[in-house]
């Protein structure tokens, strides 16, 4: 990490969502997020992780504990600067893939041509330009996912949140996207955090990994890369690399355990 | 299904149709009922007339009002009821009860309200045909999937700007099919309405065919509106299915 300076901030944060079963899903979490850091969380399916994206995007209160962002509180609403890539489908259909992209830029009131400029950049970014007129019914489901990261990226957040993005690729694909999304954060210069349950996935992306827990999610590594700015997929032939997935594994071989009720 | 299968289909459902009317003209005989070619030319004739069209549009403007009226509101208390979740809990099954009424029991109380009239004959339609379209409007916005309302709120949309470019494209498929059955029932209930409570338009022109026995102009003016409701209806459902197939 260059940059120190704290972009998001997490302290003591819980998250219980209320109703008859109480259940507690969260933390508590304490966490810096550095500016322009590539922060990825793995940990087994059900810990909490979409929760934690959630509560640090505003989108649901934290039971206990406070998140800043870029110096602010955040509280009851997604701050401006900051972009979500949702776990589930989230294109609009009636939507074209164009539309779709242009779509956040449109309800800012943004200058025609701008918005022409910056959806033709990003639909060609994710690899759309032959669909730009198609709408996602017929698209495959990782067509759809990258149509709703372009919906993201053309609004250049500067806090990147993005929830298994690459689930629905196969290997070869999701390591070219991971090479996309690699160049994209070192152009924009954005803070990016990554939930993935790919831990070669993590271990070539990030400079950090958190490894949570099961179920409530709490952060029970951190692991520390190394990698320089200027990386790429070729990263996972480096004899570092098979240390840094090894140290990810056996911090959540235990946890991945439980999960399954063998714990 | 491709569209000359779909034309081929529907010969094959007129032939049978013609069939069966010819059949039920053998039986029952022409104080029933015309034969289909004698009833074709007569409705032919019937829309050169004046007296014809001064009915029909009597009729037309009052149906016009009706889906109006069935539209604007079911879809404002449709997108409202479903907004709020407690409302939408409590709206439903009421309306769905409402909904299985026999709605003839409601038209003395409607006379009394409205009068003989255009008025009674709009709100003969409205009340046959509001309740669908508020029941679907309703249902829609109540499955919408969560993601893309967390989406809008991602997008930091005020909750207007997610009610005009978020719900209500995304419940449009729903509100298409719940209009095309309101249009159809209004109609239903505007011609109803002219029959019981009004001295002009094509339900009275039925009626008072029958009163009159004149068997010719019965036939025919039912003929007319059954070709307009059917066309009117397929119009609509290829709408609705261009709709649907785009979600
Ligand atoms: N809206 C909700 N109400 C109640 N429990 C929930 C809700 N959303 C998620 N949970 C529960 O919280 C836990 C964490 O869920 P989630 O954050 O989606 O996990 P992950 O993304 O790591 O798979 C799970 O046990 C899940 O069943
Ligand atoms: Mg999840």
């Amino acid at each position: 990490m260059t940059e120190t300076a704290a972009h998001a901030v997490l302290r003591g944060v819980t998250r219980v969502y209320p109703g008859a079963s109480q259940v507690h899903a969260l933390g508590p979490i304490d966490l810096d997020i550095a500016k322009g850091e590539f922060f990825s969380v793995v940990g087994p399916s059900g810990c909490g992780k979409s929760t934690l994206l959630d509560v640090l995007a505003g989108l649901n209160p934290p039971s206990a504990g406070t998140i800043v962002f870029e110096g602010k509180p955040v509280a009851g609403s997604v701050p401006d600067g900051v972009g979500v890539v949702f776990q589930e489908d989230a294109s609009f259909p009636w939507l074209t893939v164009r539309d779709n992209v242009a779509f956040g830029l449109r309800r800012l009131g943004m200058d025609a041509a701008e918005i022409a400029r910056r959806v033709d950049y990003a639909v060609g970014f994710m690899g759309l330009a032959d669909f730009a007129g198609a709408y996602p019914a017929q698209l495959s489901g990782g067509m759809r996912q990258r149509v709703c990261i372009a919906r993201t990226l053309v609004l250049q957040p500067r806090l990147i949140l993005l929830d298994e993005p690459f689930g629905a690729l196969d290997q070869q694909t999701r390591l070219l996207m991971g090479d996309e999304l690699l160049r994209l954060w070192r152009e924009t210069g954005a803070t990016v955090l990554l939930i993935t349950h790919a831990l070669d996935e993590a271990a070539m992306l990030s400079d950090r990994v958190g490894v949570m827990s099961s179920r409530p999610g709490r952060f029970i590594d951190l692991v520390e890369t190394g990698w320089p700015r200027d990386r790429d997929s070729r990263i996972v032939s480096d004899a570092a690399f098979g240390a840094v997935t090894a140290r990810l594994w056996s911090s959540l071989r235990t946890e991945s355990m439980k999960a399954i009720g063998r714990g | 299904m491709s569209r000359r299968q779909g034309v081929l289909d529907g010969t094959l459902i007129l032939l049978a149709i013609l069939a069966v009317w010819q059949g039920l003209y053998q039986y029952a005989g022409s104080a029933a009922l015309t034969p289909p070619w004698a009833t074709v030319r007569y409705a032919v004739d019937l829309l050169g007339t004046p007296n014809f069209w001064g009915h029909a549009t009597q009729t037309l403007s009052a149906f016009a009002w009706s889906v109006a009226i069935s539209a604007v509101l079911g879809i404002a208390l449709g997108l409202w009821f479903g907004a709020f979740r407690f409302a939408g809990d409590v709206a439903e099954p009421m309306l769905a009860s409402l909904y299985t009424i026999p709605k003839v029991t409601l038209y003395p109380v409607m006379l009394l309200l409205f009068g003989l009239g255009p008025s009674a004959k709009i709100a003969f339609g409205v009340i046959h045909g509001l309740i669908p379209v508020v029941l679907f409007t309703l249902g829609a916005v109540k499955n919408i999937r969560p993601v893309l309302l967390r989406t809008a709120r991602s997008l930091r949309l005020s909750p207007i700007q997610t009610a005009r470019f978020v719900l209500v494209p995304a419940v449009l498929p729903e509100i298409a099919s719940g209009l095309r059955v309101g249009f159809s029932l209004c109609l239903l209930g505007v011609l109803i309405g002219e029959m019981f409570a009004s001295q002009r338009g094509i339900g009275f022109l039925i009626i008072n065919g029958i009163n009159s026995h004149n068997v010719k102009l019965t036939t025919a003016v039912t003929l007319i509106v059954i070709v307009f409701a059917v066309g009117a209806n397929s119009a609509l459902l290829a709408l609705d299915r261009r709709l649907h197939h785009r979600g």
